[in-house]
């Protein structure tokens, strides 16, 4: 398998070609104000420009801070948020302004398992029906419903006997089951998890995580995890993709993303996580970035990081930097990268998924990090 | 070999045997089960534990906050010669905020939202300190200033939903520290917030904590935020402390097979990633129907005839009566069971692939 294919964020031409395609999206939600005419006053720029592709049996992990876009993503591939601009391609068709009955057999193939198991289950039904909803809508029958949420509870770790309880008899862990054991029902292709994980105690997160992993293994499933948080996702993805106020930051096959982070944004991201260790904590060089991400209704121009970023210059005001191909298909947008040679630099090319409006320009060779201390 | 100024002197806090339980339709609920804590001036007591352990109820009932109707408390704290567990209101009411200050989890939820913040921090400066308007107000800017708020002067007319969730528990530790309180409780401060907020905001603490030399009560299940910041740490499960040690002792020398579950469930950037992450198996028991015993034992692989006996919190380690824990496997037993791979802390399996919960 050619990684450096598999890794790109434009089609990647793996077993099967990609599940879901992302192009130049864009999903702004518009500010109104006024008496009797509203009238737009300015838009959220919640998902700026964001080209990436997910193959069949992948898993991707999308992370950045809270207010970076992920969520919306994450909903705009799910055909919950419409698109501003950009397109969407599910197996090759464009299903960027499909229509209800036209998304209908696709929704069996993409669900979700949401971030908080306590609000994403009606309280008032129970579980059989809670997980013999999307049943009954995709017209299974009656009496083959029942036999089959057995099978699910059974295969997401819980006892069939639990059939008939509420969700309030569940701890958060045991309700995160039957979240995936819902979202597993009709049988998807793709699951995109939102935060799965962050509402549970940090033994039952590794519960959870393996849970997934097997369903993977067993299924074939596709996974897009949305997490704000880099040590769990590193667990579960093949590939990473670092987000910011909208844009690609970095995109990166999983482990290399630890060893050897190209863009100063996801080195912060990396060095503001505590290590359980208090003897590396003590020893190691940490770089905390000062202040908070920008506003999205209006977002920095030139490089949207440049305001927190230490290694800003001139040009990061000026020119947005376009998604620079390193070795192993690792994209990253970044006039200054950090952890990579002058071969590197000089091997790189501009990346089809770069976003339109960024300028041509790739990183000089001088910026090589050669001597420079590494992560 | 603890980092920051070691804690030195006599205690200025100290719990023992707390006991808080709450009657509900289920039944009674025994949530702090005979906790003994101390605190000494200017360091950073670490209580760790999962949701429902008991650590949260401790905290709030040492400034009151957990008082109810069906609420029942045993014990004693000490605090400077008050005793905490039945001050009256009115006693409670001059420690709180002014001897003993607590960071709550949610900035969100734990602001007034309809009053201005620089408000909210001189109400709580007047209400401890005959200070006029002006000077109250001049003191609530230098707190703000204090805690890393750009441009104090004019954000202090500001409302809480004009300030972003990182600004406002910025806010919260500026209403803790306003009146130089001895004791500061911080419950999963930094819980809430993005990673670069929680580094901001803990860089922070440590400082304040430097500066001011208060003690830090800090609540929290995060064992990398325990790494960063703490000097001892309190294990909690179900109600008791399980474990009880300095930081190097509990990271490096941990005792309880619960401590040792907690080490090893992490998910560490800085190590190979592992095939599947550890977990530890089962859930942690409903505090209305607790098993008899070690309330770890059920999810415990190491489990064996004597641990239906409630083992004592004591020391067990030859020449550290400070490190204690409730376990009754012996020292050596416990140094060859806690290596689940060479120079790895972990727990056992107890059942494989998916667990039932």
């Amino acid at each position: 398998m050619s990684v450096d294919q598999e890794a790109s964020g434009v089609a990647p031409s793996s077993n099967g070609g990609p599940l879901i395609d992302i192009e130049h999206l864009k999903v702004f939600f518009p500010i109104k104000q006024g008496f009797i005419v509203d009238r737009e006053v300015a838009r959220v720029h919640a998902v700026n420009d964001v080209t990436l592709s997910i193959s069949e049996g992948e898993t991707v992990g999308l992370v950045g801070e809270s207010g970076c876009g992920k969520t919306t993503m994450s909903r705009a591939i799910m055909r919950l948020i419409d698109a501003t601009e950009g397109h969407l391609r599910f197996r090759g068709d464009d299903i960027t302004s499909a229509g209800r009955k036209q998304l209908a057999p696709l929704r069996r193939e993409m669900q979700m398992v949401f971030q908080d198991p306590f609000a994403s289950l009606n309280p008032r039904k129970r579980v059989v029906q809670i997980i013999g909803q999307p049943l009954h809508l995709h017209g299974t029958a009656r009496d083959k419903v029942e036999d089959r949420v057995r099978e699910l509870l059974r295969l997401v770790g819980l006892a069939p006997e639990h059939l008939n309880r509420y969700p309030h008899e569940f701890s958060g862990g045991q309700r995160q089951r039957i979240g995936v054991a819902r979202a597993l029902a009709l049988e998807p292709r793709l699951i995109v998890l939102d935060e799965p994980v962050s509402a549970l105690d940090v033994s039952v997160q590794a519960q959870i995580i393996n849970l997934l992993d097997d369903l993977q293994d067993e299924f074939r499933l596709t996974y897009l995890f949305v997490a704000h948080d880099l040590s769990v996702v590193r667990h579960v993805s093949d590939r990473i993709a670092v987000m910011y106020l909208g844009k690609l930051m970095e995109l990166s096959p999983s482990e290399q993303l630890y060893t050897k982070p190209i863009h100063p944004y996801t080195f912060a991201l990396l060095s503001a996580i505590p290590i359980p260790d208090p003897e590396e904590n003590r020893s190691r060089e940490r770089i905390v970035v000062g202040g908070e991400p920008p506003n999205p209704i209006d977002p920095p121009h030139g490089c949207v990081f440049h305001p927190r970023c230490p290694r800003a210059t001139d040009v990061c005001r000026e020119i947005e930097p376009p998604l620079a191909r390193y070795p192993n298909g690792h994209l990253a947008a970044c006039h200054h990268p950090l952890n990579v040679s002058a071969e590197e630099i000089k091997g790189a090319v501009k990346d089809p998924a770069s976003p339109l409006s960024a300028g041509d320009e790739l990183p000089s060779p001088s910026e090589a990090s050669d001597s420079r201390p590494s992560a | 070999m603890s980092v920051g100024p070691v804690a030195s002197g006599d205690p200025i806090l100290t719990v023992e045997d707390l006991r808080v339980s709450f009657a509900t339709e289920e039944g009674v609920v025994q949530a702090v089960d005979g906790v003994s804590l101390e605190l000494k001036p200017g360091e950073v007591l670490a209580v760790v534990g999962e949701s429902g352990s008991g650590k949260s109820v401790t905290a709030m009932t040492l400034i009151g906050l957990t008082r109810s109707p069906n609420a029942r408390f045993e014990g004693t704290a000490h605090y400077k010669g008050t005793e905490l567990i039945d001050a009256s209101e009115d006693q409670l009411r001059r420690i709180r905020g002014a001897e003993i200050a607590m960071i709550f989890q949610d900035p969100m939820t734990s602001l007034n939202p309809v009053m201005k913040i620089g408000d909210q921090i001189v109400e709580q400066v007047q209400e401890h300190e005959a200070l006029p308007d002006q000077q109250a107000r001049e003191r609530a800017i230098e707190l703000l200033e204090k805690v890393g708020i750009p441009r104090a002067r004019e954000r202090i007319d500001n409302y809480p939903f004009e300030f972003s969730g990182g600004m406002r528990q910025r806010v919260m530790i500026a209403l803790a520290l306003s009146c130089d309180p001895s004791v500061l409780i911080a419950d999963e401060p930094t819980t809430a917030l993005d990673v670069t907020i929680q580094a901001q905001i803990l860089l922070r603490m440590r400082e304040l904590r430097d500066e001011t030399g208060a003690a830090v009560v800090l609540v929290t299940h995060d064992l990398g935020v325990v790494a960063d910041i703490a000097d001892r740490i309190a294990v909690m499960y179900a109600g008791r402390i399980v474990e009880h040690g300095t930081l190097d002792e509990i990271f490096y020398d941990p005792q309880h097979p619960y401590t040792w579950g907690l080490l090893g469930s992490i998910a560490r950037i800085d190590r190979p990633r592992p095939e599947r992450l550890p977990a530890i198996a089962g859930l942690p028991p409903s505090l209305s129907n607790r098993p008899a015993g070690c309330h770890f034992r059920p999810r415990c692989p190491h489990e064996f005839s004597k641990c239906v006996e409630v083992p004592p919190l004591e020391a067990r380690l030859e020449g550290n009566p400070d490190h204690t824990d409730r376990c009754w496997l012996s020292p050596d037993q416990k140094n060859q069971l806690r290596e689940v791979r060479p120079g790895e802390i972990g727990l056992a399996a107890k059942s494989t692939g998916v667990d039932a919960a």
